[in-house]
């Protein structure tokens, strides 16, 4: 007991340490949320204070005035749109590559892999051509097409990890069942990879949610905007709406951390079903 | 040749029948509609610059093939040769300045980490969050924080009566080099601490206790045994510290706009690649493909040869 004493006092102090750097890691982000409910003339008096009812009307200016709502529904379609095409075709390339041998496999396997360690922002100038000749810029549907795209290496990658690891039997039942491909896929072996494809589709999310480099270069109107440019424009027209300017950055950044902390449960929930069966 | 390969048919016979034949072609077709995305909007554009980049363009309109030129520009005196080198430079500080803050602050923490039972999975929790903020928002965030005239900083330093210490901070090119290296490292130092997290965790306990049966010391434990092992680690991480580095855009956009102010100081190769490309400049294909091959040839080779020194270092300690 004496000698434990000692291990217990480091303990303690490691974990006041550990808790100095939890609250300077929060500490910035609830500055944020309390200002963004704050008037930019409280904000002027004293920089930290208690938010106020009239902090809604940052929300409101940023929401409807700089339009917030747009650049918010547009991130959302391109987001999903994104995620339902690249999730999609690396679904089906997953299975492909996972579950059948054909000529060339391998090859093809390594050839996805290897998009993991190509840097595929620096072919933004063909790529905006490209998009012009389809008549494809300013439109969500161009940027759907680059996200959905870049997301295929690492999406097809662990899908295709996922279809092998399945055990072949219902695989084989169904076969004798007389099942075609295509029924065997929807039927029996997506139902199967659902946590995996919770999985993929989390860690997909952010790096499309926060992109700010494509829609910087394919997109020209307000229109047709999404959040991150969005928000740099506004920071460029509203450089003295410092109330508003905090209601964006929140609105920005909400949904990201709300949905990962909904879908973290889930992803685990997901994953431990699938090992109970 | 894939002996654990689960496909079925295969098994049934040395000859593979005709419906096994079949369903080689059908695996194909699936991997068809991923493909077709990867090849025309990753991979084309990719090799599209590498061909660009050896022509003299005029607007949309080829001029000539031109060999080196484009990159002999580059390296020519001129007010763009000047950008690249600052941006240059920038990213390599940036780098510097990250990969030793970065690693030795997470290395601590992840030890610290290590000792705790009950509070681990919520501090891990805590330190992932701001890995979901956009570094635009967190370059705008500290922006705002570190403002001379509202920022919470300042005002701090108003009560406790060190206001002359306040200066426009992000805006002075002395300040704004240490001080990105820190946001950023408020955004990401959790990264590395989770890695080595995992890394330490990965270590049996029994060396551990080995090591205190023969009365070492915690500082003799972790250089003879915890860094050693954990070597490989803290090298991918160099390596990874290294590539985003290079990669940096949104946060420098964030805190000093398209043109790296204050006075360049904040410019990076990112910053300056986006200029050229989309700045108007008549030759712009030509001169942005040349810098965008120059900087991928930079990145791959440095890479390599970072991991080759790492490796070097790694069989001396170990």
């Amino acid at each position: 007991m004496i000698r434990a004493r000692p291990a217990q006092r480091q303990q303690a102090a490691a974990t006041g340490i550990l808790t100095l750097y939890a609250l300077l890691v929060l500490g910035p982000l609830v500055l944020v949320v309390v200002n963004s409910l704050r008037s930019t003339a409280a904000i002027y008096a004293r920089p930290i204070g208690l938010p106020t009812m009239d902090g809604i009307a940052n929300y409101a200016a940023a929401w409807s005035q700089a339009r917030f709502s747009t650049y918010f529904v547009n991130s959302v379609l391109v987001t999903v749109a994104s995620l339902v095409v690249g999730v999609g075709a690396a679904t089906l390339a997953g299975y492909g590559l996972g579950r059948y041998r054909f000529a060339g496999r391998e090859a093809v396997g390594s050839f996805f892999l290897a998009g993991l360690l190509l840097p595929a922002q620096l072919g933004v100038v063909p790529l905006f051509y490209l998009l012009r000749a389809l008549g494809l810029i300013d439109s969500l549907a161009g940027l759907t097409l680059i996200y959905a795209a870049h997301t295929l290496p690492l999406s097809t990658f662990l899908l295709a990890g996922f279809f092998r690891q399945l055990p072949v039997e219902l695989e084989e039942a169904a076969r004798l069942d007389g099942a075609r491909e295509l029924r065997i896929f929807t039927s029996i072996m997506l139902p199967l990879v659902r946590p995996a494809l919770m999985t993929v589709i989390v860690v997909q999310c952010a790096p499309i949610w926060n992109d700010f480099f494509y829609p910087l270069v394919m997109i020209r109107s307000n229109d047709h905007f999404t959040l991150p440019v969005g928000l740099s424009s506004f920071v460029d027209q509203y450089q003295s709406d410092y109330g508003g300017l905090f209601a964006a950055l929140v609105i920005v950044s909400l949904p990201l951390i709300l949905l990962f902390v909904l879908a973290n449960r889930h992803v685990i929930a997901g994953l431990t079903a699938g090992i109970g069966k | 040749m894939d002996g654990h390969e689960p496909v079925t048919g295969v098994s049934s016979g040395p000859t593979p029948s005709a419906a096994t034949r079949f369903r080689f072609s059908v695996g194909a077709v699936f991997v068809l509609p991923a493909l077709a995305l990867y090849l025309g909007f990753t991979i084309l554009p990719l090799v599209a610059v590498f061909t660009f980049s050896a022509f003299h363009w005029q607007g949309l309109r080829l001029a000539g093939f031109d060999a080196l030129a484009n990159y002999l520009r580059l390296l020519a005196p001129s007010m763009l040769r000047q950008e690249i080198a600052r941006a240059f430079f920038n990213n390599c500080i940036f780098f510097l300045g990250t990969v030793v803050l970065q690693n030795s602050l997470a290395l601590g923490l992840a030890l610290l980490l290590h000792t705790q039972r009950r509070w681990r999975a919520f501090f891990r929790t805590v330190i992932a969050v701001p890995f979901l903020v956009n570094p635009l928002v967190v370059g705008y965030v500290w922006t705002l924080l570190l403002s001379p005239t509202f920022g919470p900083i300042a005002a701090g330093l108003e009560a406790v009566g060190a206001g002359a210490a306040i200066r426009p901070w992000l805006g002075d090119p002395d300040w704004v080099r240490p001080l990105v290296i820190l946001i950023n490292a408020w955004q990401w130092t959790g990264f590395p601490t989770l890695v080595f997290g995992a890394a330490l965790a990965a270590i049996p306990e029994e060396i551990f206790q080995a090591a205190l049966l023969e009365r070492a010391s915690r500082l003799q434990v972790l250089r003879a045994i915890t860094l050693p092992l954990m070597m490989p680690t803290l090298g991918a991480m160099v390596v990874i510290t290294f590539v985003s580095c290079f990669n940096a855009f949104n946060l420098q956009y964030a805190v000093g706009g398209v043109n790296g102010a204050p006075a360049g100081a904040n410019d990076v190769l990112g910053l300056v690649f986006y200029r050229v490309a989309f700045g108007g400049d008549l030759n712009a294909i030509g001169a942005s493909s040349a810098l965008a091959t120059g900087t991928f040839v930079f990145t791959f080779a440095a890479t390599i040869l970072l991991r080759h020194m790492l490796a070097r270092l790694e069989e001396r300690v170990t």
